[in-house]
């Protein structure tokens, strides 16, 4: 559950740049790569915004598709898991997107 | 509840002395990090967390031009930063605290009972003085894995995790000042048995071993991905074991291969030896940070003549 010290852990960079104003909205982007489950996030941050100028602020995670391209046929094709195969069968391939981990903004009151 | 590692109230962080007496880590700790926000990095684990509201980041921080100003009074800040920023910022710290001192850091990670106190215990007692090196022992309670080490008369931390389930930069941080190890040494860290959080968390360690052991089944580098991705060295443990199990050597091989083509791959057994002296080449191998002289090293000695003698 390494979800709930990583979402502890966005609570901590919110407040150091808000401190005391209250946050009415979080925007992260966390990609299906990333080995972070958004859904394991939403659960954790009510619990970790408990108590904070964050507590009941609307969390809106933005969940990019995982996109690959591969080196050998350079074809472009969706990523949903890091076994980094192309259809065409070769493993050399180069992600493009999905392993976001970001706090994008905070909207504050 | 402590959400910053998931530990409950009563359970939180403790690490050991030298002696193995237990202590939680607390404000008079002797290396707080101070970073140019100005904003102090200790980690208390006390029962109610308090976040220092009082940090004046805003001037400082570079990302003042990131403030738009949206309608009906409210204001989006735009920040874009790494949701791991803070441990990957104290990761760093560290990287540059064991550089400084030319201690090389091995993050020892797999699942629970792959193998990872046997295969320490026995590098240690074969190394000898070969190899000078201590050990930071992580898991959820107890000090056993920590008391095996000790028996080996190497020094050793025992850093308990609580509900926690994997070491992060800023439990490492206090683990090293505990242990201060000598220059030039090794730093064994065992991180928690989990093949799934630990591997987000750079410690700040020279290099991160896998071990898997045949018990476990050869699918394991496709079942936990990111562990295997994360990885400088994927040890096959327990190879005495293999005529007995369905374990596939060169299966595994190929799977952590289209996961991780940079990793190194050993095969040996800790209860045995067998194969130990490959992993005592990788040791020697991987002797120095790229940032400290050779000559800083415990020993001129291969770490594999140190084995020659041990049998």
């Amino acid at each position: 559950m390494h979800e709930l010290s990583i979402t502890q852990g966005l609570v901590d960079a919110v407040l150091d740049r808000t401190g005391e104003r209250t946050v009415t909205a979080v925007n992260l982007r966390i990609g299906p790569l990333s080995g972070v489950l958004a859904d394991a996030v939403r659960f954790c941050f009510d619990v970790a915004a408990a108590g904070t100028p964050l507590a009941g602020a609307r969390l809106q995670i933005d969940e990019p598709q995982g996109r690959g391209r591969c080196r050998s046929c350079q074809d472009e094709f969706n990523l949903s898991d890091l076994i980094l195969l192309c259809p065409c069968g070769s493993a050399d391939v180069e992600v493009l997107s999905g392993r976001e981990l970001m706090l994008m903004s905070v909207e504050v009151a | 509840m402590c959400t910053t590692c998931g530990c409950g109230d009563e359970a939180g962080t403790r690490i050991s002395n030298l002696a193995g007496e237990l202590q939680t880590p607390g404000q008079g700790h002797p290396h707080s990090h101070t970073d140019e926000h100005g904003g102090t990095y200790t980690h208390e684990h006390a029962d109610s967390h308090t976040h220092a509201a009082s940090n004046d980041h805003a001037d400082m921080s570079g990302h003042a031009d990131g403030h738009h100003h949206a309608a009906a009074g409210s204001e989006t800040i735009v920040l874009e930063q790494n949701l791991l920023a803070k441990n990957d910022l104290l990761a760093a710290t560290n990287r540059g605290w064991l550089a400084g001192r030319g201690v090389r850091a091995f993050n020892v990670m797999s699942s629970p009972g792959a193998g990872k106190t046997t295969l320490l215990v026995r590098t240690l007692t074969e190394l000898g003085g070969h190899l000078e090196a201590g050990v930071i022992e992580g898991d959820q309670e107890t000090s056993l894995d920590a008391d095996r080490i000790r028996a080996t008369g190497r020094p050793v931390i025992q850093i308990n995790t609580g509900a926690g389930c994997h070491l992060d930069a800023d439990m490492l941080r206090h683990g090293l000042d505990a242990l201060d190890p000598e220059p030039g040494s090794t730093v064994f860290i065992e991180n928690v048995g989990n093949l799934v959080c630990p591997a987000l968390f750079d410690l700040g360690e020279t290099a991160k071993v896998v071990i898997v052991s045949v018990t476990e089944g050869d699918d394991k580098p496709q079942k936990y991905p990111h562990m295997f991705m994360a990885a400088d060295l994927v040890i096959v443990n327990k190879s005495d074991l293999l005529p007995y199990v369905d374990f596939d050597v060169d299966e595994c091989l190929r799977r952590i291969r289209q996961i991780n083509p940079r990793a190194e791959f050993l095969t040996l057994s800790a209860a045995t030896g067998e194969g130990l002296a490959a992993w005592y080449g990788w040791l020697d191998g991987a002797t120095s940070p790229p940032a400290a002289p050779t000559s800083g090293t415990a020993g001129s000695e291969p770490l594999t003549g140190a084995l020659t003698k041990a049998h």
